[in-house]
Order: C-alpha cells, then structure tokens, then sequence
C-alpha cells in the first residue's frame, strides 16, 4: 500500500520534471519521440547485425560503424532535399506525386546537355559544362514545378490529378530524351555532388572547422533570440535550458563530425591517390581493414606499415544540410513562409487576409521542382550516369518521409528537420535490411508498415495531447 | 454634403438561382456608423463580402471617396483602406495570435526576416485595449474561445489604420465586459473620422452605437433610416414586416 503510494508520488515528480524540461527548451515532443526512435532503430540493427558477424560497431555489429553512417548520411541525401519541399507543398494542403519523373526527367536533361551537347562541342572536362547542366537541372526542375503550380493554383485542377499525370508523363519524356539507354559518364567535376569521389570529401581539417562553426552558430543564434526578447522584456527560457539547448547542439555536430572524421578512404582509392601524388608512406597506419599501406620498388602495396586518409563529410551531405537550413530558414523566418502555413491552416482565412495564395501555390510547387532539379544532380553524379529510371517511386519515399516526419497531410503542420529526420529514419531501415541481407520485398514490407505506424501513433499522440 | 465614403450603387449577386442580394443601394461618410440589419438569411454579409473583396457582384457599383473602385480580390479592399471582420472568423488555426494580427502584413526585421518579437509586443499592445484579459499570444488560434478568436479578429482589423471597417456581428461571442469594450472602441473610432459598417443583431445596441440603419429584407433594402428620429419599435418592424416608418429619411 505504501509502496505504490510512494512510486505513485515519484512518477508525479517525475512527469512534473518532463513536463517542466520541455516547457523551458520549447523542445517537440514529437521530435523527440521520433529521434527516440531513431536511436533503437540504429541501436537494433547494430545488435542484430553483430549477431550474425561480429564487426566494430557501438554493439558490435556493423550499423554503427563510420563508414555506415557516413553512407547512410550520403544515401539519404537526395531524399532528404527533396523532402523540405514536400513538406511545404503538403503543409499547405497539396501533394506533389511528380518529383519521381521529374527527377529522372530533369537528370536526363542534364546528362544529355553535359554528355551529347557541351562535351563534344566544348571538349570533355571544359568547366562550362558542369556548371552549364547544374544550371540546366535547377532551372528546369523549377520550370517544370512552376508549370505543375500554375495547373493547380490557376486552372483549379487538383495537385493530385496534376502532379499523378506529371508522375506518368514526365517518365515518358525522360525516356524519350534518354532514348531508353543510360548515360555516362558524367562530367568530372560534376560528379563531385554525388560524393562518390576522394575530391568529393572535405577531409577532417574542413569537416573540424566547418563543424567548430556551426557551433559557434548555433550559440549565436540562441544569443541573439535571447537578446531579442530581453528587448522586449518577453519571458525568458531559463539559462540551463539555454546552455543545454547549445550543448546538445554541438554535441550532436561534434560527435557526427567525429564519426565522419574516421571513416578511412578505400584501400583502392588511397593507392591511387599515393601513386599520382608520390606520396610518402608514414610508418604505423593502417586501413580500416587492418591492412596498412607501404611502397615497395615505388609501387603501392599493403603491408604493415602504412598509409591512410579520412573522409570527413561528403558534399551531398553538406548540400543536405544547408539546404535544410535555407529551407527551415524560408518556412519560419519568411513572409513566404508563414503564408505557406497559414494557407494550410485556413485557405479563405488567408485569401481574405490578402495573401495572393495562387501565387503562393505556384511559388512552392516552383521551389519544390527545384530541389528535385537538384536531388536529380545529386542522384546523377552519385551514380555517375542518368537513367529514365533514375527517380523511380522517389515520390513515395518523399512523401513517407514528410509524413513520417510529423507532416499532417491535412494541411497546416508539419516542420522541415522533421521531414529530414524522416528521411534519415527511412534510410536507415532500408540500410539496416540491407546489411542484414534481408531480400528487398521484405524492406518493401517494413518501410509501408513503418509508414502507416509512424501516423498512426503520431495520430494518437495528438489526440490525447488535446 | 461631402462625397460619401463609401457608395455601393445597386448591387445585385445571386448563389445560383437565389439572389441574396437585390439591387441594394447603401452609402457611408467618414466619422458615421452605419448598422445594417435583417433577419437571418437577409443577405447582410453576402452585401459586405462584396465591399471587402470576397465576394464578386453580379452587377452595381461601388464608389470610395466618389470615384470608381475596382474591388475583385480582398487585397483590393485593403488598398483602399477597408478592414473586415467577418462572421465566420477568418484565422489561420494553425498560427498564433500575433501571427494571425499581422497575417498578410507581416512586420519585418532590417534583414528581411518575420520579426516575431516585435508583432507580439504589438500584438499585446492592441490586445490590451481590447481584451486585457488575453494572454495567449504563442498558442495556436484553434486553442482559443469564441470570445478570444473574436478579439483577435477585431484587434486584427483595426492594426491596420483603415478608413473604412467592417464589422459583422463583432460582438457575436463577446462577454459583457469586451462587449462594452468594443462599444468604447467603435466610438473612439468615429471620432477618429473611420467609416463603420456594423452588423448586429441587438437592437438596442444599434440604437445606442449607429447614426443610420440600413434594414434588409429577402435580398432587397428595405429602407435606411435615421436612428434618432425611430424607436426600436420601428426597426423591429422594418426588419420583420418590411414595411418602412411614417417618417423614413
Ligand atoms: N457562398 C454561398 N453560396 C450559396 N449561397 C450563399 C452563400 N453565401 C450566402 N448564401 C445565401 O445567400 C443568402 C444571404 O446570406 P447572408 O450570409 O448574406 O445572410 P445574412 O444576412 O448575413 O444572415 P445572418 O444574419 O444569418 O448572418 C442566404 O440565403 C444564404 O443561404
Ligand atoms: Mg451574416
């Protein structure tokens, strides 16, 4: 009797003290609970994969092992770009079922202008053409997003209806353009974006510097809403939220930055790169596979003592990340932004607040075609070729994403780093089954259920929060 | 007299086969009230959604200030300086209160960002002449009363300097007190020289706020009058019966 009474009390004191910790961070409990989820899926799939062969993982398997994570996070990259578009088309009660075709559409286009037209016209490696088919992917997925908007917004034909009809025709365009062959290679410069490269890696020096300013960044920002505030002299978040908010931060930027910081280049790579260098070999270094690196008769050659280099982050990870900042920037610090939400959460409320909301509409169907003109470039110079194929069923995981990421297909919420976050956790699942050599029905299987479960419990959240 | 400020010149707007409004001819000077009544139904609103660029006309005529004006969207309302706060509450549910005040008009910071901090220090600002008693200014508008979205709405509608307001039953959901705080502010108002359409239900009120009444009936004016020179009797009579008092003006 007393006993329960006594942990009765305790799990008060202790809900009082969540409740009292997520009121002074102004931290989402959703966010929370979703990268909660995360960590077990990351957690499980090391156990689980350790299971079956041992490797250096966290747990002992091979999930959380930097060369995992730095592939998951390059994996997830043109997913996760084209998803804080998504976000904002479904925020404000649209859907955009087009981005698949449109991304193998718009890389098509791109390869062809690099492959067919500048390269044999300018001469191969010319630096116009690299730039020349970047500029021809984002404008064109901006162009052909716009058309998709001015559909929608203007002729009032619903965004499914546009965008189901984009899905089907735009694929057939691309593999009009691509003639139903694949096209390759891509320009070298070029395929730098898709991080497949050693010029591709920024290396621990850059990845430490690039990661000590985002800290810095961080603590700046937190600063300055703070100051803002004080001016007003609006309640403040009580400086232990403050410090734990730009401690967390950084931690989470240091600790990734370290991970990427030590996964090794490939053996093969480090060769290459030795031999066109003339490198000298340091003695005591070895590979990731314990294999060190040594030149013998100026050749390179493993052997005991050796040679290695760190890839730091990758630039499709670096675009991922500023482009989640442009975008979480755009949806809460921009009139665009907040016309966005407020359209989703009330279209005549906003129509009669004198918010052009077809303008608006066609504006974020434009920005939406432009990231996927962008997750085309990624994708393309990734895989070092374009295909009609390239984009196929992306849309699906865009919007999985959006939605497993909080996005409320009602309209009116949804956040940006949630989206990503979902794209991440996605990624991670399908990584996950692959590593544990899961055949890819079976993935199929999961991803739809993780989906539908990930609604359902954010849907029951919701509920009982009101 | 000077030009009125408003004239809307035999407005006619049919939904199909009924015609909710009927060659309606109502006008509007700066510093008066003008009250338009009429049963449920009558066409009140579907008249002013015209004024405020919600609604297109079937045919009429509006003149602001004795010219022309070419209203088809809300945005061209507000260019002529008409504010509007509807019945069906227009707010975004899913943003603040502050953000919900400066919807369309967002404050900005010297960089071009939404300056957030200081739309809710106004926002506390206008609220406190209005609502003193409101302090959810970071809540989403769907977590507020009907008393609290009605005081944003109002707050909202009179940020904005208009010359002209609209106001269709503003006081639908008050509570006594806001109530009285709403009268205080529609004759601060006035004296300020602003043009007001009110819409209200309450006689009484009416009578103690407007200069003229202007009554509906199926669509069709029945009658604009005097407030001063008719009793409530009168109005009542207008509204039910349509039939218009001995000594209309
Ligand atoms: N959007 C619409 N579509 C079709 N019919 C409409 C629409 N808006 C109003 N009506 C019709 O027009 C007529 C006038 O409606 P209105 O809203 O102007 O009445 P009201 O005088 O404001 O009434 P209340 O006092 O109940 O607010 C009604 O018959 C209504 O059913
Ligand atoms: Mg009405």
């Amino acid at each position: 009797m007393k006993d329960s009474k006594t942990t009765k009390a305790s799990e008060v004191r202790g809900e009082g003290m969540l409740t009292r910790f997520l009121r002074a961070t102004e931290l989402d409990v959703r966010v929370l609970g979703m990268v909660g989820a995360l960590l077990v899926i990351w957690c499980g799939f090391d156990i689980a994969s350790g299971l079956k062969i041992p490797n250096s993982g966290l747990f002992g398997g091979s999930f959380l092992t930097p060369r995992n994570i730095w592939t998951l996070l390059v994996q997830t990259s043109s997913i996760a770009v084209m998803t804080t578009g998504m976000v904002l088309v479904i925020v404000m009660r649209q859907i955009d079922l087009s981005v698949g075709s449109m991304l193998s559409m718009v890389a098509v286009a791109g390869a062809v202008v690099q492959v067919f037209e500048l390269g044999p016209w300018l001469g191969v490696g010319h630096p116009i053409i690299w730039i020349a088919a970047v500029a021809t992917c984002l404008l064109l997925g901006a162009a052909v997003g716009a058309f998709n908007g001015f559909l929608t917004a203007y002729l009032q034909i619903p965004s499914f209806i546009v965008t189901l009809g984009g899905l089907i025709a735009y694929s057939g365009v691309a593999f009009l353009l691509a003639s139903g062959v694949t096209i390759a290679p891509m320009d070298r410069t070029y395929s730098i974006i898709g991080g497949g490269v050693p010029q591709a890696w920024l290396g621990p020096t850059w990845s430490w510097l690039l990661a000590l300013a985002t800290c810095v960044l961080i603590v700046l920002g937190i600063l300055n809403s703070r100051r803002q505030r004080q001016k007003f002299k609006f309640p403040l978040r009580p400086v232990w939220a403050e410090v734990f908010l730009a401690a967390t931060g950084s931690a989470i930027v240091l600790g990734l930055t370290k991970v990427v910081n030590s996964y090794p280049w490939p053996f093969m790579l480090i060769k290459d790169y030795a031999i066109a260098h003339h490198v000298t070999i340091p003695a005591g270094v070895s590979d990731r596979n314990g294999n060190a690196i040594c030149m013998a008769g100026g050749q390179v050659v493993r052997c005991v003592d050796g040679l290695i280099y760190y890839t730091g982050y990758a630039v499709p990870v670096l675009i991922t990340v500023v482009v989640g900042a442009a975008m979480t920037f755009v949806a809460s610090r921009t009139k665009f932004g907040r016309y966005v939400y407020a359209i989703g959460g009330n279209p005549e409320a906003a129509e009669l607040a004198g918010i052009n909301t077809r303008m608006v509409t066609v504006k974020v169907f434009a920005l939406m075609g432009f990231l996927t003109g962008l997750s085309s470039i990624i994708a393309s110079a990734r895989l070092d070729a374009a295909t009609n194929s390239l984009g196929q069923s992306n849309e699906l995981y865009v919007i999985a994403a959006a939605v497993i990421g909080g996005t409320s297909l009602a309209g009116g919420v949804g956040t940006v780093y949630g989206a990503m976050l979902g794209a991440l956790t996605m990624q991670s699942i399908q990584s996950g089954m692959q590593l544990l050599n899961l055949p890819a029905a079976f993935q199929n299987i999961v991803v739809g259920t993780v989906l539908v479960l990930a609604v359902f419990v954010d849907q029951f959240y919701r509920r009982r929060v009101k | 007299m000077n030009a009125p400020l408003v004239e809307m010149r035999n407005i006619s707007v049919s939904f199909g086969g009924i015609k909710a409004v009927d060659d309606v001819s109502i006008d509007l000077y700066p510093g008066e009230v003008v009250g338009l009544l009429g049963h449920n139904g009558a066409g009140k609103s579907t008249l002013i959604k015209i004024l405020s660029g919600a609604y297109r006309r079937d045919s009429g005529q509006i003149f602001i200030n004795g010219s022309e004006a070419q209203i088809s969207n809300p945005r061209d309302a507000k260019a002529y300086g008409i504010e509007t706060i509807y019945q069906a509450l227009a707010l975004a549910d899913n943003v603040d209160a502050a953000a919900n005040l400066f919807l369309g008009r967002e404050l900005m910071t010297p960089w071009g960002t939404l300056d957030d901090v200081a739309m809710e220090a106004e926002a506390r600002k206008v609220m406190a002449r209005l609502n003193p008693n409101f302090k959810r200014f970071k809540e989403p508008a769907a977590s507020l009363s009907g008393g609290q979205r009605q005081s944003v709405a109002i707050a909202r509608a009179i940020l904005f300097n208009a010359k002209i307001l609209i106001m269709d039953e503003p006081t639908a959901a008050l509570g006594p007190h806001e109530t009285q705080m709403v009268a205080d502010l529609i004759q601060e108002l006035k004296r300020q020289g602003l043009g007001i359409f009110l819409i209200d239900h309450d006689i009484h009120s009416v009578m103690q706020l407007c200069d003229r009444a202007s009554v509906m009936k199926n669509g069709q004016l029945v009658g604009t009058v005097n407030v001063k020179d008719v009793t409530e009797d009168d109005l009542l009579g207008m509204i039910i019966l349509g039939k218009n008092p001995e000594k209309a003006a």
